[in-house]
Order: C-alpha cells, then structure tokens, then sequence
C-alpha cells in the first residue's frame, strides 16, 4: 500500500498543478508533495512493505536506496523550486511543475519496480516527462538541446527494450518460461540460453547506457544540462543517472546470477574508463559552467561503472557514491543556476568574481567543487577512496593508477574554471541584473545539501553504511 | 494460421521498402500507420482470441493505426511541409541499403539459435528488417517529422519480436510500453512545432549551436 502511495501521490499532485488556476501557488505543490514522498520514504525505510501479489512492486537494499536518494535530492530541489519561480513570476510554469512531479513519480516507480519491464516503462517516462522541462527556457539553444535529448535516450531506451525482449527470449530457449519478473529471472539464471542473454545485456547497456551517460554514450548531457534550468539540471544528475544506474546494477545481477558476471564487468570497465578519459578531455578549458558540470557527470557515471564492475569494496563505494554523486551535484547545479541567472550568462568569461556579488551561490559553489573532485574531508572523497581501494585490492594496478591520474587531471581542469568564475575580479556591472540577487529560498537547498555531504563525509551513520553493504552484495550473488 | 502471419509480415516488409523510397510525408505517415495496424493483428492470429491477445490487439490498432498517426498529420499540417525534398542519401540507394539489409536479416536470422516453432516463421527476418529499415530512416533523414516516423518504424520492429513473447509482459506493462510511445510521439510534435518556429523550417540541420 505504501509503495503505491509513493508513486501515485506524486501524480495526484501532477493533477491538482494541472487544474490550479493561479500560477503563483502552484510551485507550493512541489514542496508539499515532496514533504509527505520524504515521510513515506522514512516510514518504508523503517518497516519495509511486503512484495505485492503480483511481485512487481518492492523495495530490495538496492531500491531502497536509490529511493532515498532520489527523494531527498527531490525535497531540496522542491524548496529550490519556489525561489526560482518567484524569480520568474510571468513565466508559465503549468506544464513544468506537472513534469516534474509525474518526473518524481516514475522514479519512484523505478526504484520500486521488481520487473524489468516496469523498469522500463519507468525509466522511459522519466525521458519524455524530463523532455519539456529542458525546454522551459525557451530559445533556439534549448530547443537543440531537446530535440538531441528527446531523440537519442528514446532511440537508447528502444534498444533497452529490444535487450529486455532478448533476455525473455533466452528465458524462453532455456526453460521454456519467459517471465521478466526480477527474482524469477535471478533464480532461473542459470537456465537462461547464454547468446541471447549476451546479446540482451549489451543492448541493455547501451540503452541504459544512454540515459546513464556513459561515454561514448554521453553526447545528449552537455546540451541538456548546458540549456536546461539550474533545477532540473541537478535533478538530472543526481536523480535521473541515479536511476539508470540502478537498471544498469539489475542487469549486472542477472548477469552475475547467470555466470556471465565476466563479461558484464568488462564491459561495464571499458565504458567506465572510456567516460573518465572524455570528462578529462573535454573539463579542461570548458568555458561554460554548466557544460562542465556535465562533463563532471559523465566522469562519475565512469566511476560509478568502475565500482560495480570491480566489486566487492568497490561495489560498496558505488553505493555510497551514489548518494555523494546525487547530492553535491544538486548543490553545484543549483548553485550554478543562481550564478547564471544573475549574470545572465553561464560563460566563464562573463561571470568572473561571483563571490563579490552572489558570496553564498559563490561560497556554495567552490565548496561544491571540492567535494565533487573528492577533496577531504566531504564524503565523495571517502565513497571513491573506497572505490580506490577496491580496486588496488582486486589487483588492477594498471587501472588503480590511471583511475588516480585521471582524477588529478579533471580536478585541474575544473578548478581553473571553477576559480575564476568563484574568485576572480568582479565584473563590472553595466545595469542591475533583471532577476535579483540571491535570495534565502534560492540558497538554504544547495546549502543544506552541502552540509549533508559534509557531515556523510565526516561521520557515516551505521544505518546507512549497512544499506550501502546490503546494496552492494546484492549484485555479488554468485550461483 | 501461420499462411495469414506470414502474409502479415510479408507485407510489412514491403511497406518498409515503400516508405525507404517515398518522399510524399502524407503517404509515409500512412503507410507506417497502416504498418502498425497489420502489425497489431498479430497477436489475434498467433495466439487466437483470449483477452490478453484481444486487448493488445485493439490497443496497438487504436494507438499505432490512429492515434499516433493522427497527431503527425496535425503536427505537419502546423508546420506546413508536404515532402522530405533532401535526404542526406538519395532515395534509390535507401532502396539499395534497405534491400541490403533485408537480405542480411533473412541469412542472419537462419543462423539464430531460435526455438523450433520459429525457426522457419518470418517473423525474426520481419523484425530485424524492420528494425534496419527504422535506423536508416532515423540517420539518413534531415527533417524532423521523417526522424519521427524512423523511430516509429524501430518500435513496430521491436513490436513484431515482443509478439513471440508476450507472456513475458504483463497487460499492464504493455499497457505502460504503448502510452509511453504514445507520450513520446506526441512530446515529439510538440517540440517539432516549436523548431518549426524558431527556424521556419523542420530541418534538423539547423540544430547545430551547441557543440565545443
């Protein structure tokens, strides 16, 4: 019951936000539903709901916390949300505010969701309701940045479902049962005829894959996150590659189960290395903020592939860091999107000495980067430092040492732009920005994120850090 | 039953070849529509009447055979285009490719470890054609509303292989696979309509500001 409550009250509130007539109490929709997802999520935590009759809605470690995650990301986002409306009040955001709130309910779905297909269907409508959210600005640069979007992760999510429909099919050839349903799938792994499994997983990597924003598959998130609003680009970040991850780590489960955990893993390596080369390339002298945030995605959507297809220490690293990923990203995003506004441009060159003018959004965002680049002592550094120690542990020196080099060199690359834009001289300004300053709404969410962060980074409470284990084991399982 | 399936597929792959070589948009919506409704009949004829094949059934007749088409006729008539006039390649060699490629799915799917019951069925060729034939259409065509259509070419190959396994979906995921398409397809419009006027024109060409 309290799992379909977490799915349905979101769209309950889409359909309020859609019949509200007036534009200025709409965005309170978004905190209040995101306050009660928070409780229900809190309460499922506490005292978990059985499986269902059919078995297709349960929460396992993995979905719990990928729920998590995606709930408290949601609630900062939500308060967020009402800052930046304020700041925009002609705008129509009726569609917008639907959007994101049909968005909360489809990745609560997912997390939820104990067959493949549901998974998909989740994971899908996440891509065409996150479509007009992109758009909300309104030009000619959002309108590319839509189009790739919408076109590429619905091409991608098209041959996750071609890989879904093989993966059934090797079920077929196997034992003549054909059920997507997860636990069925993870029993009779065994059973499931070995090239149509094979065939399925990687088209359900590259489907997956696409959303993920794994390298070469990452060419939609520059665009997206570059053009969408600061919100939604940390909603996307932290909540939407979250979610892909978690249909990625299902994947690698059935293929483990299977015995092809081998091949699952190297593929997951090649595309991990793959996409910590790209951010590498392509941080360093990225001049606009938001472009680089995306490539700084892509690089801990590699580092989230490495720790699962590592495993074991790294599998746990994974865990926790995807929790750090979704967290400080929504900070540095939120942050970036106050420095955007206020300048009226995401430039590097047209947003120097932030901190003169915006010292909180500023503040924020220095912080934010440390954290990302895994500096001490916010916990992404713990989270890939136990990544890092999975892998000197499982004796991939080669990789150990080209994961540390890479890292270094992503953290100069950012740190350039990141100090510029913080830290240089003001720019001055040649009329007031047309939006304000910042203001207590627009800054207390990125903050409170950032305090999150710091706090997981100095002290991890023993709840979470046995969910993050019981996540982790879950893709182990060896027949 | 298998004559009347057969027959099917036989005439999907054909309206493949029609809409690779046709440049008219109006008559490529409605062959793929008329692709889509072919396509929905399959479950009828596979698995006879229940409520499952029944419902699935009227569901991709309504949504693939009406719906979606209906809203691409809107979505053109908004934008006022009638003819895809440049293809990135010509339509005689779509044609070539696409026969290409049907060739390559008819040897390939002979070579598939398939259970008996399929193995001498069109139905694998029918979809990997299909599918080959969607992809084309979605990397060779510049205008907007012609990539759409590739897309929804893709689906129905996809389509034709789900029908072999229908048990694995619930009703109700099948349910959420068509209304995503549905959602999707109509996003689609809506964006075209709003390329169409930032740039007067649909063509994809124009969408080239954001790069390093």
């Amino acid at each position: 019951m309290n799992l379909y409550l977490l799915i349905l009250l979101p769209l309950l509130a889409a359909l309020v936000a859609a019949m509200l007539p007036a534009e200025r109490h709409r965005p309170l929709l978004l905190p209040a539903a995101s306050l009660i997802h928070i409780l229900l999520v809190l309460r499922e935590l506490a005292d978990p709901s059985p499986a269902g009759p059919h078995g297709m809605l349960y929460l396992d470690a993995l979905g719990r916390l990928i729920l998590l995650v995606v709930s408290l990301l949601y609630g900062a986002v939500s308060v967020y949300a009402i800052g930046y409306f304020r700041s925009h009040p002609t705008w129509s955001n009726r569609i917008f505010i639907v959007c994101l709130l049909v968005f909360l309910s489809a990745m609560s779905m997912a997390a939820a969701a104990q067959h493949l297909g549901l998974l998909w269907v989740a994971v899908e409508l996440t891509t065409v309701v996150s479509a007009p959210m992109i758009y909300f600005n309104r030009n000619r640069f959002s309108i590319e940045a839509t189009w790739k979007y919408l076109l590429l992760c619905s091409v991608g999510i098209a041959l996750a479902m071609l890989g879904l429909l093989f993966v059934a099919y090797a079920g077929l050839q196997g034992g003549g049962e054909q059920g997507l349903r997860l636990g069925h799938l993870l029993e009779k792994a065994e059973l499931l005829s070995k090239p149509w499994l094979r065939a399925g997983f990687v088209f359900l990597l590259v489907g997956f894959g696409t959303k993920m924003g794994l390298a070469p598959l990452h060419t939609w998130k520059p665009d997206a996150y570059g053009e969408a609003p600061g919100l939604v680009g940390g909603l996307l970040a932290g909540g939407l590659t979250s979610v892909a991850f978690l249909a990625v780590s299902r994947v690698v489960q059935i293929m483990t189960a299977a015995g092809e955990g081998v091949m699952a893993r190297q593929f997951l390596m090649a595309l991990g290395v793959l996409s910590l080369v790209f951010a590498a390339l392509f941080v360093i002298r990225q001049r606009d903020i938001k472009r680089m945030l995306a490539y700084s995605s892509v690089e801990h959507m590699g580092i989230l592939a490495i720790g699962l297809a590592v495993g074991k220490l790294a599998a746990y690293g994974a865990m926790f860091h995807v929790l750090n990923n979704a967290l400080t990203k929504g900070a540095l995003f939120m942050a970036a999107g106050n420095i955007h506004r206020y300048f009226g441009s995401k430039r590097m060159c047209e947003t120097q000495g932030a901190i003169g003018v915006l010292p909180w959004s500023a503040g924020i965002f220095l912080a934010g980067f440390l954290a990302i680049t895994g500096s001490p002592p916010f916990a992404p550094f713990m989270s890939e430092f136990a990544i890092l120690r999975g892998i000197f542990a499982g004796g991939h020196f080669a990789l150990g040492v080209a994961f540390i080099a890479l890292l270094t060199v992503i953290f100069i690359g950012m740190s350039t732009s990141v100090l510029t834009v913080a830290l240089g001289p003001t720019m001055e300004e040649e009329q007031p920005s047309e939006w304000g300053g910042e203001s207590f709404l627009t800054v207390i969410s990125p903050l409170l994120l950032l305090g999150a962060i710091l706090a997981l980074g100095l002290y991890l409470p023993e709840e979470l850090r046995v969910m993050f284990q019981e996540a982790a084991d879950l893709i182990e399982v060896t027949p | 039953m298998t004559n009347v399936t057969s027959s099917l597929l036989l005439a999907v792959i054909l309206l493949n070849f029609f809409i690779l070589g046709t440049s008219r948009l109006g008559a490529c919506i409605r062959v793929v529509a008329l692709q889509g409704a072919l396509l929905s009949l399959l479950p009828l004829f596979l698995y006879g009447v229940n409520i499952h094949s029944l419902l699935l059934s009227a569901g991709a007749l309504l949504l693939k055979g009406w719906i979606i088409p209906w809203l691409l006729f809107r979505a053109i008539r908004q934008v006022k285009i009638r003819r895809e006039i440049e293809p990135r390649i010509g339509y005689i060699t779509s044609l070539m490719l696409g026969a290409l490629t049907t060739a390559i799915a008819f040897i390939f799917a002979d070579r598939l470890p398939l259970q008996p019951e399929h193995m001498q069925s069109l139905f694998i060729p029918a979809a990997l054609s299909t599918l080959a034939a969607g992809f084309l259409m979605l990397i060779t065509r510049r205008k907007a509303i012609t990539q759409v259509l590739g897309y929804l070419i893709f689906e129905n190959g996809i389509f034709i292989f789900g029908v072999l396994l229908t048990e694995a979906m619930p009703l109700m995921v099948e349910t959420g696979v068509l209304l995503d398409l549905l959602v999707a397809i109509f996003v689609m419009g809506i964006v075209m309509n709003h390329i169409n006027r930032e740039y007067s024109s649909i063509n994809t060409e124009h969408l080239c500001l954001l790069k390093e």
